[in-house]
């Protein structure tokens, strides 16, 4: 891949991004829809920093996307009506959950690392679910909305206005990703790429492979927070699901389809799962077994994803 | 108040028992093969299903020991199409191709047998207490546990003294090397999924005896299980049995103290197990890498 198609490529998603509510419609979708690819899209891509440009494999990343749900809501609900004060708490619950468990299970490699995620994403699932007096239990969390945004000279309608929250969700989209790739061309992020590919060499190079896997985690996750609090002022709701375990399996697909070796792909494959699964299960009651059967299709024909293949017939 | 707690740790050590059930064959297929199943909750649910179809024709016993074998089977033809494929491969793809096995095997069981929970008739004489004093403790529940039991006796039997066993627990340790010695490494692997997956069509059908059926039968089942296999120590089938009735029973003990931290209590283990023995209870050291 040439520097040129690289930087056409970001120059096409952003402009895609930007103009959005002004396409989605005439194409069928709604602005609703595309706010929630951006979403599920960043969640997407901070696992991907941990997925594809670490090598580390999470299947718990629902927990931190729950923790920053549950995080925003309850600050609107019982702290302050302030939309940015719940996104901070969110986020801040999000990455410090990270930061303990993460100690605990930097230690572990590969299949078992992916099992302890998993099992430690439960642990918040089941919070949610059985603290019924302050999460709402199974039913969710409800009787809270998202607040205008007050900047002191006037207000932001993202209450009321679908489309001033689509650019809400762009704006903290933009800085995220930014943030992300800043760090992947950092010495930080290229060490990570050195881990990714021989943890064993980059350990006798002397890198402190276990600080860095750490960071890692905590930096995908705490970008999940932040996607999480964005779902759950989408939704004005939020419920056990969203931190559940089939929540990290999507991400993962996502990012699996849209291919996890580019920084963009995860996007893509957010776009088409989200698109998927809205036509499906609008279409039918059994939208359970197409998402899986798709899911099968992906490993076994998809499994470098849609940019890995094109990048594979670009490069032949 | 004694009663209560006794109530509360046979109630986990039952509860544990199935967590080992579903976590031994896991842990085979783990070990062997290097695949998170996924999908082994929603075998447990096909394998409860299956004898409840069965039962009119076969009775109770007769579904008992038929239905764990036909679930068996079936698991044996998804390792040959569909399993067998992601061997090797990077542990995502074994995952992601389970866990969509898991939504279908849900979805599908709600759309044959419907998402309302059915009960599961079992034979008079093992459903009433034993005695007045100890309510809890049926005939069903005791044959549970020690059918568990027996279960898991044939399995340590079967990997230590038959030929079959041998190369399952060769094959854990240097699958290369088994494969050079002759062995055919493909058989070897389907029967070992094979026989994980019988396990986790025992314990479905003696979990709708005792919880009655329900499409997300396997799914709750499933974490405990994943749980069961850290605390107990990666690698390790002795292990892997006794995290299972561990943290079974640790959350009996915490019901009747903390009826709200029932599910929590265990992942709390989990995380001071990792904390101060990362290998978990009995696992070898350096398996974790």
């Amino acid at each position: 891949m040439s520097g040129l198609s690289r930087t056409t490529t970001a120059i096409l998603i952003w402009l895609l991004l930007l103009t959005m509510p002004y396409w989605m419609g005439a194409l069928g979708g709604y602005t609703e829809l595309g706010s929630r690819v951006l979403v599920l899209g960043l969640a997407a891509m901070s696992l991907n920093f941990l997925l594809g440009f670490t090598g580390v494999l999470s299947f718990g990343h629902a927990a931190y996307f729950g923790l920053g749900a549950y995080g925003v809501g309850m600050t609107l609900k019982y702290l302050a009506p302030s939309t940015p004060l719940g996104i901070l708490v969110g986020v801040a619950v999000g990455a410090l959950a990270a930061a303990l468990i993460g100690a605990l299970i930097v230690k572990l490699r590969g299949v078992y690392f992916a099992m302890v995620t998993i099992a430690f994403g439960q642990v918040f699932f089941f919070i949610a679910f059985r603290w019924n007096s302050v999460t709402g239990g199974d039913d969710g969390l409800t009787g809270w909305s998202r607040q205008p945004l007050n900047l002191g000279f006037g207000n932001i309608d993202i209450a009321g206005n679908g489309t001033a929250f689509y650019y809400l969700v762009l704006a903290l989209f933009a800085a995220a990703v930014g943030i992300m790739a800043v760090l992947l061309r950092s010495p930080f992020g290229r060490t990570l790429l050195a881990i990714r590919e021989n943890e064993r060499r980059a350990r006798f190079l002397g890198i402190p492979v276990e600080q860095h896997i750490w960071l890692s985690f905590v930096i995908s996750c705490l970008f999940v927070a932040l996607a999480g609090t964005l779902y759950a002022l989408l939704n004005n709701f939020t419920d056990p699901r969203a931190l559940r375990w089939d929540q990290s399996g999507n991400f993962v697909i996502m990012a699996v389809l849209g291919g996890m070796r580019s920084f963009w792909g995860p996007l893509i494959g957010a776009a088409i799962f989200v698109v998927l699964q809205d036509y499906v299960s609008s279409h039918t009651e059994n939208w359970m077994s197409f998402i899986g059967l798709f899911f099968v299709l992906v490993v076994l024909f998809f499994p470098r994803g849609v940019l890995g293949i094109i990048r594979r017939k670009a490069a032949s | 108040m004694t009663q209560l707690i006794l109530f509360n740790i046979f109630n986990g050590l039952i509860v544990g028992a199935f967590y080992a059930l579903m976590a031994l064959g896991l842990s085979l297929i783990l070990n062997l093969s290097g695949v998170i199943n996924f999908a082994h909750g929603g075998f447990l649910a096909i394998g409860a299903y299956i004898a409840y179809t069965l039962m009119p024709y076969v009775g109770f016993w007769g579904a008992l020991l038929v239905a764990p074998f036909l679930t068996a089977a079936l698991g044996l033809v998804v390792e040959r199409v569909l399993i067998r494929r992601v061997y090797g491969r990077d542990p995502l793809y074994s995952l992601l191709l389970t866990f969509g096995l898991a939504y279908i095997f849900e979805d599908g069981t709600r759309y044959i047998w419907g998402a309302q929970s059915l009960p599961y008739p079992i034979p008079g004489w093992l459903a009433t207490p034993l005695s007045s004093e100890m309510f809890f403790l049926t005939g069903y529940r005791l044959f549970m546990v020690a059918l568990v039991a027996v279960a898991v006796a044939g399995l340590f039997f079967i990997l230590n003294r038959t030929r079959l066993g041998m190369r399952i627990r060769a094959g854990t340790l240097d699958l290369e090397t088994v494969s050079v010695l002759g062995v055919n490494v493909r058989i070897l692997r389907n029967l070992n999924f094979g026989l994980g997956i019988y396990l986790a069509g025992l314990a479905g059908v003696l979990a709708a005896g005792m919880l009655g059926l329900q499409p997300t039968i396997g799914t709750s089942l499933i974490m405990p299980s994943f749980v069961a296999i850290i605390v107990g120590g990666l690698g390790s089938l002795p292990g892997t049995l006794l995290g299972g009735l561990l943290i079974g029973v640790a959350s009996g003990i915490t019901t009747v103290f903390f009826p709200s931290a029932t599910e929590a209590v265990m992942y709390v283990m989990m995380g001071v197990v990792l904390l101060v023995r990362p290998r978990g209870l009995l696992g070898e050291e350096g398996r974790i890498h």
